[in-house]
């Protein structure tokens, strides 16, 4: 019993100065610190900003050959949704055309000399859009709003006419309805991408910060004298791991607050419950990194062996493509990913107010993860310079 | 951990110890024993083994062939009895230049399972002996050759091993620091401690109890300093070594 004891002590012992001195030598360290802090926040806001598709004050070219208090007055409904931005008259289409080659608008707008007639006889008018398409995102986005636009004119000239005839507004609440549902599309990729957003700048600064752990002490050769020591696998690997945990959590909660309070994404589930389970996804993606560290020499293949775990888990955890989607051994491929479970633990949580009953095959597979990478890393760790 | 097997014991036996590299042989076949209490210099040039060999005596590789025991414990089934016991200096500084000469003692203190007044108390002594108290604060990679090979030596010896291991321990240092250096070992060595120590400098092999002299991995002599002069008839150890290149011959 006593024998135990002191073994155990003697363990606790080990793993204690492992995992202090990791914490000097990451607090001393630079680039860690830049990876752990800066990191999260540089890509929240090139996701967050970059992802966003939100278009504002593309540059607009305009010939307006009806110069009607009409074609005014839906020039100006352009100008109010704030995505469009006259910049340029034109007469004719070769002007038109220099001023979408040469890059100086991105929107072209032709009112025919009979817009407005054709309107006030009731008959339908028509518009032509012409859009830059070399950017489809922008392009679409460009293209729905002047859709949109158009048809809830057309709708409300419409119901003005019926109105003036004196006839019931029986399709009143359309003009309302449909301006609204532009609006609300990119506010839900927004929400839907954020939660997402956290678990791979998790994943990534974890990984690539675990992947350096034993590495390092290879190539500085501190290895050499570790290597003589009583210190075993285990002890040096959790001694190492643990600190990472700490600086994950730190970087998680930057990430989580940014998300909340910056692009405004509420938590809509519990977020204690949400800490927990990316505590336990921490060790999930800091074993992966020690096993990467286990199996390099150098620190740059350990940043290549990183790379070749953060790509696919980019396309294939249902980060950017749907998994619903997917054909099943590609989807089947998302299965060995442990981000792919984290990502419906987040989006349930915050998006769903889902509870731990419903996340129990996710959980059982991050747990299973955590164990057996870790389990891997050990055994791959070899106490001896051969 | 059978204590008993240790007793009386030779400090380190080896027994036809082989070591190949692919189709290389690093250390060919060598036999020799080393009683506990003595010094015993590991001598030979670049490339001769010398590294192999200690790395073979601590347990962290394994041999292709042969045997042997350190401190009565078998180098491939008891490496880890071993490694509580021994205390190694690699040739190449192989101390964390990040941490402070006092983090360094720390951690090491930490990995042997020294109690905190055990680490206070051997911190403070090791300190005072290798001069290094008014530094306890500084980097470890701010030191200069001969305190960074003083600050390795003292962490091998905070666990008080009762085997010293040391790897080229004074190669490009000062002759002030080395004599100090020197004064340490010896003071080690009255408390019943073995030491193992690899030297290219014949001054410090005449300082030695016993020699072994390593060449293409083989050990071409062994025993102590003036038994060789005068088997090989010579005045003094350089003669001595150059007596058994000859005498391997260039017939190759
Ligand atoms: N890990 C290894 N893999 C392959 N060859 C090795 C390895 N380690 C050592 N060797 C080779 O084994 C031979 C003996 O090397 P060793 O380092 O033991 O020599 P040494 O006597 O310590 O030399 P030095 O005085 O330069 O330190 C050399 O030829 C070396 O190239
Ligand atoms: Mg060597």
């Amino acid at each position: 019993m006593n024998r135990l004891n002191n073994r155990f002590r003697a363990s606790w012992s080990r793993f204690l100065a492992v995992f202090k001195k990791e914490i000097i030598q990451i607090k001393r360290d630079k680039p860690s610190l830049g990876i752990a802090f800066g990191m999260p926040i540089m890509m929240l806001l090139l996701f967050g900003y970059a992802v966003n598709t939100d278009v504002d004050n593309l540059p607009t070219v305009v010939w307006d050959q009806s110069r009607s208090a009409e074609s005014r007055e839906l020039l100006a409904s352009f100008v109010n949704t704030g995505y469009f931005g006259i910049n340029q008259y034109a007469q004719g289409y070769q002007e038109i055309r220099e001023a979408l080659d040469g890059g100086q608008s991105r929107v072209a707008l032709v009112f025919p000399p009979d817009y407005a007639a054709n309107l006030q006889l009731g008959k339908p008018a028509t518009v032509q859009v012409f859009i830059d398409g070399s950017d489809p995102q922008v392009a679409r986005t460009a293209l729905s709003t002047a859709q949109l636009l158009v048809q809830a004119k057309g709708a409300a000239l419409l119901a003005e006419g019926l109105a003036a005839r004196g006839i019931d507004q029986g399709s009143g609440p359309l003009l309302e309805a449909r301006p609204r549902i532009w609006y609300n599309p990119d506010m839900k990729s927004l929400v839907f991408n954020i939660p997402a957003l956290i678990g791979l700048i998790m994943q990534n600064v974890t990984i690539m910060l675990t992947a350096f752990a034993l590495v390092r002490e290879r190539e500085r050769g501190t290895m050499e004298q570790l290597v003589v020591t009583p210190v075993r696998p285990a002890e040096l690997l959790l001694g190492k791991l643990a600190p990472y945990v700490l600086l994950g959590l730190v970087s998680f909660s930057i990430i989580l607050a940014a998300g909340i309070y910056w692009f405004g994404v509420p938590v809509k589930g519990s977020v204690p419950l949400l800490v927990l389970l990316a505590i336990l996804f921490l060790f999930t993606s800091l074993s992966i990194g020690l096993l990467i560290s286990t199996f390099s020499r150098t620190q740059l293949q350990a940043m290549q062996l990183a790379f070749m775990v953060l790509l696919p888990s980019i396309l294939l955890s249902g980060f950017i493509f749907p998994r619903e989607t997917m054909p099943w051994l590609i989807r089947g491929l998302g299965n060995l990913i442990p981000l792919t479970y984290f990502l419906v633990i987040l989006r349930g949580i915050f998006l769903k107010d889902i509870g731990l009953a419903h996340l129990q095959g996710e959980v059982f597979a991050l747990l299973a993860f955590a164990g057996g990478l870790f389990l891997l890393a050990v055994l791959r760790f070899r106490k001896n310079l051969d | 951990m059978p204590a008993a097997n240790t007793a009386g014991a030779p400090a380190i036996f080896v027994d036809k110890l082989t070591k190949k590299f692919g189709s290389r042989t690093a250390v060919d076949q060598i036999s020799f024993s080393v009683p506990a209490g003595k010094i015993f210099g590991l001598l030979g040039p670049n490339g001769s083994g010398k590294s192999t060999t200690i790395r073979l005596l601590c347990g962290v590789l394994l041999p292709t062939a042969g045997t042997g025991t350190v401190l009565g414990y078998d180098i491939v089934r008891e490496a880890e009895a071993i490694k509580q016991n021994v205390g190694y200096m690699s040739q190449r500084f192989s101390l964390y230049e990040d941490l402070t000469v006092g983090e360094n003692l720390e951690f090491y203190a930490g990995i042997y399972g020294l109690s905190r007044e055990e680490c206070r108390q051997r911190r403070q002594e090791l300190l005072t002996l290798a001069g290094l108290t008014a530094r306890q604060h500084q980097l470890a990679g701010a030191l200069s050759g001969g305190w960074k090979q003083r600050l390795a030596l003292i962490c091998a010896l905070l666990h008080q091993p009762r085997l010293l291991i040391l790897d080229e321990p004074t190669a490009g240092v000062d002759p002030v620091s080395r004599r100090i250096f020197w004064q340490i070992i010896r003071q080690t060595v009255t408390t019943g401690v073995t030491v193992l120590v690899s030297t290219h400098y014949m001054e410090e092999a005449e300082d030695c109890d016993l020699l072994g002299f390593l060449f293409s991995g083989r050990l071409l002599g062994f025993g102590p300093p003036a038994l060789l002069k005068q088997q090989a008839n010579v005045a003094n150890l350089d003669d001595v070594f150059l007596a058994y290149v000859e005498r391997e011959g260039e017939p190759g």
